[in-house]
C-alpha cells in the first residue's frame, strides 16, 4: 500500500514531530511496506467479533477518596531547570 | 569457580553458611564487569559504590541475625525500570539526564528483599526493536560472538546474565524483549502472565501488552527472582490480587503426564530448520520423560504479527505523548512557541525508530483508519486469544521455538519490517496476556537455541516445572571467556 507524501506530513504534524525532507521520504517508504503488511487483517471477517482492548476482566479499579501524601514537590520539579515559585515555567500559552 | 560465577542459589547457601560474605560477592561481580563489560557493552551505568555500601548494609543485617530472601544478591535492572536517584535513560537521548524521584515497585520489593543493584542495563531505546541495535547510548554484543546481537530489547540484561556480570536481572517484556534476548544469549527468561508483576514505575512502552520479568542462568534462579517481583500492587491498578505463589514450590517433581502441544503454525516456514530441530530433539526427551505430545494449531497465528504491531504503536504513540519537553527529558534551547517547543524537543530527543512507531501510531490512530487498522487490530486480538483459550482446554502449555532464528548478525535486518518479523513466535503470547518462559534447549552452530514454553494465564509454576525438565536435559551452557 502506498502512503502519500500528503499524509505523512499531516500525521507528522499530529505527533508533533518535525521531520527534513530525507526522513519524510524514508518514513513514507517504512509506512508504506509496514502498512502494506499489517492491512492483511483485512482478509478476516470480524464482524461479529468482540474487541478485546486488555486481557483481564478488570472494570474500573475504584478506592476510597481519602486524602494522600503525595510526592513532595522539590522532587516532582527535580527534572526540569525551568521551574519558578514552586511550578513548571513554559512559555506564555495565550497572547 | 569464581564468586560471580554461582547461582543466586548457592550464593544464598553459602551467605547463609558464613562461607563468603557479601562484599566479597560484590567485589568478584564487579570485578568481572570491570573485566568484561568494555567487549560486551551490557550496562549502561555501574553503580559500584552504591553496590558496596548496600552490600555492607546487607552483611550487617546478616550478623544482626536478619535474614531476607535476597539479601545481599547482586541484581542489574534495564534502564527504562526507575531507580530513585539513579539515571534511568531507555537508552534514549530524551531521557539522557533523568533521574527519577521514585522506585519502580519492583525495585522497592528487590531492596526490601535485601538485593543489591549493581546498575542498569542497556536496551533498544524505548524497548522499540529485537537488537539492542536501537540504544542511543551504547552498542551491546552478544557474549557467543562479539559479531552478532544480543537480541532485545533487554539485549543489556540478557548480555550481563549470560558473561556472568550478574547472576540475575530484570528485563521487560513487550513482544519478546525478554524471551528472545534470553534465547540469542543462552539464559532463561520469564514473561510472567499479564497483571502478576506490577508496572509501576516500568517507563511505558505499550501498557496493555508489558510486564517485567527476571533473566537468570537457572530455572531456580528465575522462579527465585519472581517470588520477590510478583504480587497484587495499589499503584498498578492492572496488577491481580490473590495470585500469590512460591514459584520453587515442586519445580523439581518432573513433567510425568503433562500435556504438551505444538502448534504447527510456530514450526513453519521462516523458521531455520537447525533451530527446528534443536527444540523437537528436546521435545522428544520430555516425551520420553513421561510427557504426553501432540501437534495443534493455532489458525490465527499468522495474523498476531500485524495485529501487534497496531496495537503495541497505537499504544505507544499515545504513551510518548507526555515527552513534550517540559516537566522532564529533553527540552530543546531554541523555540518560537509552545507547540514549537513540544516539537523540537520531541524530533530532537527521539531516535528513527521511535519516531517511526509514533508515526505509524498516529497513522493507524487517526480519523479515518482508526476502525480499519486500530478496532480491527482489537477484534483480531480476541480470535488470537480465543486460540489459546481452547487450546489449553486440551493442554498444560504449549511448546515452540523462541525465535525463528539463532542470534543474527550486527545489520543483517536493515528494513524495519524484516526486524519486525524476527519477533514472530512471541507477540502472540503478550497479545493474550499469557506467561511464556524462554530455556536454552542446546546450540546450533554453535550459538544457542531457545525453547519457548507458553501456559495458561498465573500457570508459572508449571512452566518453571517444564523449563527445569528442559534445563536438566540441555545441561549448562556458557560463553567462552574471550
Amino acid at each position: 500500500m502506498e502512503i502519500d507524501r500528503q499524509t505523512v506530513d499531516y500525521v507528522a504534524k499530529l505527533a508533533r514531530l518535525y521531520l527534513d525532507d530525507k526522513a519524510m521520504e524514508d518514513l513514507r517508504e517504512d509506512l508504506s511496506q509496514i502498512v502494506g503488511y499489517v492491512t492483511k487483517l483485512q482478509e478476516l471477517d470480524t464482524e461479529d467479533v468482540e474487541q478485546t482492548a486488555h486481557v483481564l476482566p478488570l472494570k474500573n479499579a475504584f478506592r476510597e477518596d481519602m486524602v494522600r501524601q503525595s510526592m513532595d514537590r522539590d522532587r516532582v520539579l527535580s527534572n526540569t531547570d525551568y521551574k519558578k515559585d514552586g511550578f513548571f515555567e513554559v512559555p506564555k500559552v495565550f497572547d | 569457580m569464581e564468586l560471580y560465577e554461582y547461582s543466586v542459589y548457592e550464593l544464598i547457601s553459602i551467605l547463609e553458611k558464613g562461607e563468603t560474605n557479601s562484599v566479597e560477592v560484590t567485589e568478584s561481580i564487579i570485578e568481572n564487569i570491570d573485566k568484561r563489560d568494555g567487549d560486551i557493552g551490557a550496562f549502561l551505568y555501574v553503580d559500584k559504590e552504591g553496590a558496596l555500601k548496600a552490600a555492607e548494609e546487607a552483611d550487617r543485617l546478616r550478623r544482626d541475625g536478619k535474614s531476607a530472601p535476597f539479601l545481599g544478591i547482586p541484581v542489574a535492572i534495564k534502564d527504562n525500570i526507575c531507580t530513585e536517584g539513579t539515571k534511568t535513560t531507555c537508552a534514549s537521548k530524551m531521557l539522557e539526564n533523568f533521574v527519577p524521584p521514585y522506585d519502580a515497585t519492583v525495585v522497592k520489593k528487590l531492596k526490601e528483599a535485601g538485593a543489591i543493584i549493581v546498575g542498569k542495563t542497556n536496551m533498544d531505546e524505548f524497548a522499540m526493536g529485537s537488537s539492542t541495535e536501537n540504544s542511543a547510548l551504547k552498542k551491546t554484543v552478544n557474549p557467543w560472538d562479539f559479531d552478532r546481537v544480543p537480541g532485545g530489547s533487554s539485549g543489556g540484561s540478557a548480555a550481563a546474565v549470560a558473561a556472568s556480570e550478574v547472576p540475575v536481572a530484570l528485563g521487560s517484556d513487550t513482544g519478546g524483549s525478554i524471551r528472545q534476548p534470553a534465547s540469542f544469549c543462552g539464559v532463561v527468561g520469564l514473561k510472567p502472565t499479564y497483571g502478576r508483576v506490577s508496572r509501576y514505575g516500568l517507563v511505558a512502552f505499550a501498557s496493555s501488552l508489558d510486564q517485567i520479568g527476571p533473566f537468570a542462568r537457572d530455572v531456580e534462579d528465575a522462579a527465585m527472582l519472581l517470588n520477590v517481583i510478583a504480587g497484587y500492587d495499589k499503584m498498578d491498578s492492572t496488577s491481580v490480587p490473590g495470585r500469590e505463589n512460591y514459584f520453587l514450590d515442586g519445580i523439581k517433581d518432573g513433567i510425568k503426564g503433562f500435556k504438551i502441544g505444538l502448534p504447527k503454525e510456530y514450526y513453519g516456514e521462516g523458521v531455520s530448520s537447525d533451530v527446528r530441530e534443536s527444540v523437537l530433539a528436546m521435545v522428544k526427551r520430555l516425551e520420553g520423560l513421561g510427557a504426553f505430545v501432540e501437534e495443534t494449531s493455532l489458525p490465527y497465528s499468522e495474523y498476531a504479527l500485524a495485529a501487534y504491531y497496531i496495537i503495541s504503536s497505537a499504544e505507544a504513540s499515545s504513551n510518548l505523548a507526555r515527552y513534550d519537553g517540559i516537566r522532564y527529558g529533553h527540552r530543546a534551547d531554541k523555540f518560537d512557541d509552545l507547540i514549537d517547543l513540544y516539537a523540537r524537543s520531541r524530533s530532537e530527543g527521539f531516535g528513527k525508530e521511535v519516531k517511526r512507531r509514533i508515526m505509524l501510531g498516529t497513522y493507524v490512530l487517526s480519523s479515518g483508519y482508526y476502525d480499519a487498522y486500530y478496532k480491527k487490530a482489537l477484534k483480531v486480538r480476541t480470535l488470537i486469544k480465543n486460540d489459546f483459550d481452547r487450546a489449553f482446554e486440551k493442554y498444560d502449555v504449549l511448546i515452540s521455538p523462541t525465535s525463528p532464528t539463532v542470534a543474527f548478525k550486527f545489520g543483517e535486518k536493515s528494513n524495519p519490517l524484516e526486524m519486525y518479523l524476527a519477533d514472530i513466535l512471541t507477540v502472540p503470547v503478550n497479545i493474550a496476556g499469557l506467561p511464556a518462559i524462554s530455556v536454552p534447549c542446546g546450540l546450533a552452530g554453535g550459538l544457542p537455541v531457545g525453547l519457548q514454553v507458553i501456559g495458561k494465564p498465573f500457570d508459572e509454576k508449571t512452566l518453571l516445572k517444564i523449563a527445569y525438565a528442559v534445563q536438566e536435559n540441555t545441561g549448562k551452557l556458557k560463553p567462552e571467556v574471550k
